[in-house]
């Protein structure tokens, strides 16, 4: 292995070597690895270029908040990922990692010219750019925005993985598992409480897993966290790890994505790859720590600049060397300790540079005792190399002048700007956040949710402050819940505790607008920008941000927003508090749509209704539509025969003899009870008290606006008693607006509804053999045009089952529809389908049963109508009981708009050809050649070939329609405009001749 | 996804359960045809539109079926009540008082 690798250090396995390739070079690392920390031990720090200059970047952090390291990772055939970071990826053998956002190769990248016209890449300048002129937009500007824009490249296969989906109650959540995490789960679970523990990484430890020179209660800090991981086991807690919470809602609700499979090498394939649990929480305590700030410098972003918590990181966790020799920077003590660590571990430490010019004593006397230069007061004014830092320059800051450079040889810098608390979660409740003077960053100040916040996310520091912080936090969210406990008290020995100070752009004698002071990694957005979104004229945080796209890349600004907050506050001239901070939104990490989906993919993605003869339908060969949630058979095709010779077939035969259709979906409602007429009375247009049980009617259902909301033919069965049938569509709809009446306008109505819809299967047969293939199976009733008219209902049996036989007609024939329970649909189906067969019985789907409605002028609503179309409007100005005191919709039908002249009205249109069939939801003209935009009158609501009038036939919604009659109209298209002469909307048999026996 | 209390079944149930109905407490005459154009106008569309609490009617759609009242801070997102279809309107400063 690579002279990085310190033998037997970190929590990697040392006797599991894995090899995975990284773009096509085999790299060996070992079990426990990420892609970058085996990287980095065999000397590889670049891993990836830029979004907007491709300028060479190496991982800047050993996290999830990693901006640089974003790679495209393969697992075989449909599981490719783009952005994963390279800092999170764990290794197994076999892996394929290639770097993104190069070309040809991550060494040699042709985009990187943008690197050298960067002064025309500014802030804000896609909206400078592409402004003019207007003509080069589609050509120039979108092709060249759509192939610079985005990161990495979209895998192009379906996803074969699955993901899960689960909810989870628990007493109390803690977020994070680090030092305050785990002390917090000691202290709830010992009081009693079901307790849930989270951590996005491998293992629970979090930051002790960086500190094993630290000492808990005199043990090793590792051992520490063994010893509690096993003691919350034991005592019942759920702990959970590779599981990250992305987001935080309402009443403790908080979205974990558990990630099951990416780490293994060959999954079972059973286990779903990524599991999105709902967590429902009586306690959240978020104990997510502090992230590394960089410092704000030219040349902050070459490969080998890196945070030195995350080198820490990758030599005790990891057991790598992110150097051999190293230069620091820092505003803070941690930085100081990484030193001593890699100093200890053979990395030659050229030179700690201090910001500040008097540094802790301690830290300097240990420094000196180690032979390490310091360099108190200084600032860095940039870097050089060009795919590896090779060189930091260094200047002394006395007051406020830079003296004379030093050029000091490195090939690893590594920085500290302090540490941010992690508030994002926080931030999701719409917790507010004060600003601390001392700190020089925000913490929480008031809560929105039942939660508690310890540790580092409240701006402690140090692991024995923070351990008996999580304690105390975790016994007060056991308290909240009636138990009565203690919080242990923690003792640590060799502790790092520390302070620090804030900046903005370290303070440089170079032309500070020529410097490339990267604040945010991910989006390429230099401390120049923000400096210049200032100057023209950004004043809101948030404008500052979207002028900039500081803080908008997939890493939310985790690194970048307090650094580029306190160099717009010193642009603005106004301090942070005043400034303040953009908002946090979900997901706290990138997330897969996958995780989000669920099952909800496939054919799971919704529901799929199918009436109690689907099955035939499907067996018989049906062409399928949905309609709502329903799937309708469609047609019925023959051998060869398209939709257009099926639908034609079909209608022929109905109206010959006999067709038949599966009438199922149509939606039905039993009102039932003492008020049931009157509460008919209030909700329909027409009259129904003297509607003699037996008898049926069209209904007509408006809203109160006095627009049409529904449809539908509703029997009474007795006194008391209606079955009312809705659209497809509405049923739902329609039965929620009756509750809604019923319940809160006249509560005193003693009236029940019932959904019946799936109760019933309901076959309609239409034609001059209609009653002839159906009279043999009733029993009961007497089917004479005399005894059962048109327009009939009767509870009797048919096929031996218990009916309600309606005889109604939606096609202009003579009609029955038979609803029997779902359980026999089908097979009285079959016993009708059989019988017929003597007439050349036809089954027929809706797209005939569109066409054969459409020839009589019945409108469909939602089709003909659209939320806006009166009765009147429609033609159905018939169907309102004008005697009737009030109906829903009464009223509004006497508004002034309603009652206007020039209402868009429903008419019928025939081609003048007599052959072109109209386009649905054409527009219509009254003049062709009027200039455009042109004054559309109106729309094609519903357009077919008729069989039965030898034409295409038409109907549409024509301002002043019914004042047209015979008049010309226009349909302009694409290629041509179409004239149209406007008629009535009954296209056969006007006089209903066909309707009796 | 908010816990919602229904006053009927006298639970605190997941908001999947409930659909949202509007702003509360606004009565259909009793007697449409003797009100103006402008009194059905505002029946029909005009609503207060509050930053801040808000009644409003939800119904309990996949549990008891029942319409009910709340009052929503449109805010916070947070319930301040939720109460029968024929309680009386209660009043926001008690309501204030006690959510404090
Ligand atoms: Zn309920």
């Amino acid at each position: 292995m690579s002279s990085f690798r310190v033998s037997g250090r970190g929590r990697v396995d040392h006797t599991q070597p894995i090899q995975f390739t990284f773009d096509g070079k085999k790299i060996k690392g070992f079990k426990g690895d990420t892609v970058a920390s085996a990287l980095l031990a065999n000397g590889i720090h670049l891993m990836g270029r830029s979004f907007k200059y491709h300028r060479p970047r190496g991982a800047v952090t050993a996290g999830s908040e990693e901006p640089n390291a974003l790679v495209g990772t393969r697992r075989g055939p449909g599981r490719f990922e783009p952005n994963t970071r390279a800092t999170v990826q764990e290794i197994w053998d076999g892996l394929q990692v290639n770097s993104q956002n190069r070309y040809p190769s991550l060494s040699f990248d042709i985009g990187a010219i943008n690197d050298k016209a960067y002064m025309l890449f500014s802030a804000g300048f896609y909206y400078k750019t592409f402004m003019w002129p207007k003509s080069f937009w589609d050509k120039v500007y979108e092709p060249f925005i759509r192939a610079a824009a985005g990161l990495g490249v979209s895998p192009t296969e379906p996803d074969p993985d699955h993901y899960a989906s689960r909810y989870l109650h628990t007493d109390v959540l803690i977020i994070g598992a680090g030092p305050a995490g785990l002390a917090a789960a000691v202290s709830a679970a010992r009081a009693g409480s079901r307790v849930t523990l989270v951590d996005e990484n491998p293992e629970a430890g979090g930051s002790l897993l960086s500190e094993p020179s630290a000492m808990i209660e005199d043990m090793p800090a590792w051992d520490w966290v063994a010893k509690t991981v096993a003691e919350l086991k034991e005592l019942g807690v759920k702990v959970m790890t590779r599981t990250t919470a992305i987001g935080y809602y309402h009443q403790n609700m908080v979205g974990l994505c558990e990630k099951l499979t990416d780490h293994l090498a060959s999954p079972d394939g059973e286990t779903p790859r990524e599991r999105m649990w709902r967590v429902r929480a009586k306690q959240v305590v978020l104990a997510q720590g502090a992230l590394e700030k960089p410092l704000v410098f030219d040349g902050n972003d070459r490969p080998g600049v890196m945070l030195a918590g995350s080198a820490q990181t990758y030599l005790n966790r990891y057991g790598v060397r992110v150097g051999n020799k190293a230069v620091i920077v820092t505003s803070h003590d941690s930085a100081w300790y990484a030193a001593f660590d890699l100093a200890d571990a053979g990395t030659t430490i050229a030179a700690i540079i201090d910001t500040r010019a008097e540094p802790n004593g301690d830290l300097v006397a240990e420094a000196t005792k180690r032979g390490i230069r310091i360099m108190a007061g200084h600032t860095v004014t940039g870097t050089e190399g060009r795919l590896r830092i090779k060189s930091v320059r260094v200047n002394p800051i006395t007051g406020s002048s830079v003296g004379a450079a030093e050029v000091i040889v490195c090939d690893c810098l590594l920085m500290s700007g302090g540490w941010t608390p992690s508030l994002h979660l926080f931030s999701h409740t719409k917790g507010t956040l004060k600003w601390d003077e001392e700190r020089q960053t925000f913490l929480p100040d008031h809560k929105a949710e039942e939660c508690e916040i310890a540790g580092a996310g409240r701006g402690l520091w140090g692991i024995e402050a923070v351990l008996n912080d999580g304690a105390e936090m975790g016994a007060a969210a056991a308290k909240s819940l009636g138990k009565t406990t203690k919080a242990a008290s923690y003792g640590v020995a060799n502790d790092r505790p520390g302070t620090g100070v804030s900046h903005k752009e370290l303070p440089t004698d170079l032309d500070a607008g020529k410097a490339r002071a990267f604040v945010d990694y991910q989006n390429d957005v230099t401390a120049k920008d923000l400096r210049l979104a200032v100057r023209e004229g950004m004043r809101s945080i948030e404008h500052v941000k979207r002028y900039t796209t500081n803080g908008m890349a997939t890493d939310q600004g985790k690194m970048s927003n307090i650094n580029g907050l306190n160099i717009a506050s010193d642009a603005l001239g106004v301090p942070q508090p005043k400034v303040g901070l953009t908002t946090f939104r979900p997901p706290y990490t990138p997330t897969t749509f996958g995780a989000f989906c669920g099952y909800h993919k496939g054919s799971h993605f919704e529901v799929t209704r199918k009436t109690p003869i689907d099955s035939w339908a499907e067996e018989n060969g049906a062409a399928y539509e949905p309609v709502s949630l329903w799937r309708r058979a469609w047609y019925f095709p023959k051998d060869g025969e398209d939709m257009h010779a099926a639908v034609s077939r079909e209608c022929r035969a109905t109206r010959a003899s006999v067709g038949i259709f599966d009438a199922s979906t149509l939606g039905k409602i039993e009102v039932v009870g003492p008020d049931a007429v009157e509460f008919m009375n209030r909700m329909y247009t027409n009259p129904w008290t003297k509607l003699a049980p037996g008898r049926a009617r069209y209904g007509l259902l408006l809203g109160d606006d006095g627009f049409i909301r529904d449809d539908g033919v509703i029997g009474r069965l007795a006194d008391d008693r209606f079955h009312v049938t809705t659209t497809t569509g509405g049923a739902a709809r329609v039965l929620n607006m009756m509750e809604d009446y019923l319940q809160t306008e006249w509560p005193d109505l003693d009236v029940w509804l019932t959904s019946t819809t799936e109760q019933w299967a309901t076959i309609a047969l239409n034609g001059p053999n209609a009653r002839k293939v159906l009279e043999p199976f009733v029993e009961g009733l007497d089917m004479s045009d005399e005894a059962f008219p048109h327009m009939s209902v009767a509870e009797c049996r048919v096929g031996g089952f218990p009916a309600r036989l309606f005889r109604i007609s939606f096609t202009g024939e003579v009609g029955f529809e038979v609803n029997v329970p779902a359980h026999a649909g089908r097979a009285l189906w079959e016993m009708l389908f059989e019988a017929g067969k003597k007439y050349d019985i036809c089954p027929y789907g809706t797209e005939t049963m569109h066409v054969l409605r459409a020839e009589k002028g019945y409108i469909i609503v939602g089709q003909d109508t659209d939320g806006t179309v009166t009765p009147h409007d429609a033609g159905l100005g018939w169907a309102i009981g004008k005697m009737k005191p009030d109906f829903v919709g009464k009223r509004g039908l006497a508004r002034p708009d309603l009652v206007a002249e020039g209402r868009k009205q429903l008419i019928g249109l025939l081609t003048k050809d007599g052959k072109t069939k109209l386009e649905e939801g054409a527009q219509i003209v009254l003049d062709p050649n009027q200039p455009k935009p042109m004054k559309m009158v109106g729309h094609v609501t519903s357009s077919y070939h008729s069989d039965a009038a030898g034409r295409p036939i038409a109907m549409a919604l024509l301002e002043d329609g019914f004042n047209r009659m015979g008049e010309t109209i226009y349909i302009p298209m694409p290629d041509r405009v179409i004239k149209a002469t406007v008629t009535g909307t009954v296209f056969f048999d006007p006089e209903g001749a066909r309707l009796k026996l | 996804m908010l816990l919602i209390h229904c006053p009927y079944c006298n639970q605190t149930l997941p908001e999947a359960e409930f659909t949202y109905a509007g702003e509360a407490h606004i009565a259909r005459p009793s007697d449409p045809s003797s009100v103006s154009d402008e009194e059905w106008r505002d029946f029909l569309f005009i609503r207060t539109n509050v930053k801040g609490p808000h009644y409003e009617r939800w119904r309990h759609f996949h549990g008891c079926g029942r319409y009910f009242n709340a009052v929503r801070d449109t805010v916070s997102d947070r319930f301040l009540i939720t109460y029968k279809t024929d309680d009386p309107r209660p009043e926001l400063s008690k309501l204030l008082e006690k959510s404090k």
